[in-house]
């Protein structure tokens, strides 16, 4: 696999999530314009920002004016699950310099890493695959930040006239269970995605989305837990 | 309050806990169950993500008939798992999801 192989792999990969993510972002420039944030402003939080989620977030803090300091503890409760994704992929770019890095960290959304992750795990660390196998997470991360552009600049531009309830949003998770469910290849995979889906449900009242990383940590220990009393 | 210094603030907040590990990586030694913690990122962080788009509608949990998304959601489940194929998936899950809000 050369570069651009590598490369087209992972855009292939992210774009039926690309068909759930763009209605995200076409409301995103709807509600952010509707907070009070001036079109430009709205367009830049996109690539400034970069992440869907927390962005709604701060469209919603700037509309109740408040204070900074809070609205970036937030936003980082928010986040904080990206640095799982941090983690998983941190071994695999080891040997990358220091530019790919920080690249590869700003492109490091929750769909990137989806449509990446599978491809990157087949990848035998150290073969002659893996010398490209960044391209894959770039292709992606890519695929998606070009696309959550296109999609905010159109809920700028457009907003209010685009047809938002076509139903689209249901290919985002969708796209997750075809990533997911074929990776599901042991009893402790299992019982970790069953544990994080219980537990995603049961605290999806908590707020900023905490309750999605407290589930996920859930499901990890629970797999983990199940790897370590086999050995 | 200037909207452009918030969105600066965490943009750079979101970078570093991006970059974390990608930047830690090499420069310390991790325990040994933290390595073994990191094959369950994906499933345990996806499903996460995931289960709650399925099974809450407008934060209740619904597991009648009168979920759609849930019936879609496991017909999806079902063919992921036995055809392995991202768009067989997709295109299953559209055409259930259609089919049952039509009954």
């Amino acid at each position: 696999m050369n570069r651009s192989q590598a490369f087209s792999l992972g855009l292939r990969s992210v774009m039926p999530i690309l068909l759930g993510v763009a209605p995200f972002g076409v409301i995103y420039g709807v509600v952010a314009l509707q907070s009070g944030i001036q079109p430009l402003a709205a367009m830049a939080m996109s690539s400034i920002v970069f992440a869907g989620s927390a962005q709604f977030l701060l469209a919603q803090l700037v509309a109740a004016g408040a204070p900074l300091l809070l609205s970036a503890g937030a936003v980082s409760l928010v986040n904080l699950r990206h640095a799982l994704y941090s983690a998983s992929v941190a071994p695999m770019l080891a040997h990358l310099p220091r530019r790919w890095k920080i690249l590869l960290a700003y492109l490091l959304t929750d769909e990137a890493y989806a449509a990446a992750i599978p491809h990157l795990m087949a990848v035998k660390p150290n073969s002659p695959q893996s010398t490209h196998a960044h391209w894959i997470l770039f292709g992606s991360g890519f695929g998606l930040w070009a696309g959550w552009q296109v999609a905010t600049l159109a809920g700028v531009l457009a907003g209010a006239q685009l047809p938002s309830n076509l139903g689209l949003e249901f290919a985002l998770p969708l796209t997750f269970i075809a990533i997911v469910v074929p990776m599901i290849e042991s009893r402790a995979l299992l019982a970790s995605a069953l544990v994080a889906a219980a537990a995603a449900v049961a605290l999806a009242a908590l707020p900023y989305k905490m309750g999605l990383f407290l589930a996920a940590l859930a499901g990890l220990a629970v797999g983990t837990a199940l790897t370590a009393r086999r050995r | 309050m200037n909207i452009w210094w918030l969105m600066v603030a965490c943009g750079v907040i979101t970078f570093c806990i991006r970059y974390s590990f990608i930047a830690a990586e090499g420069h310390y030694q991790p325990p040994t169950w933290f390595r073994r913690l990191l094959p369950f990122v994906p499933i345990a962080a996806l499903t996460a993500l995931t289960a709650p788009e399925l099974l809450l509608v407008q934060g209740e949990m619904m597991l009648g008939a009168d979920n759609p998304r849930l019936w879609a959601g496991l017909v999806a489940i079902a063919v992921a798992a036995k055809w392995r194929n991202a768009l067989l998936t997709i295109g299953a899950g559209f055409l259930a999801l259609f089919a049952i809000q039509r009954i």
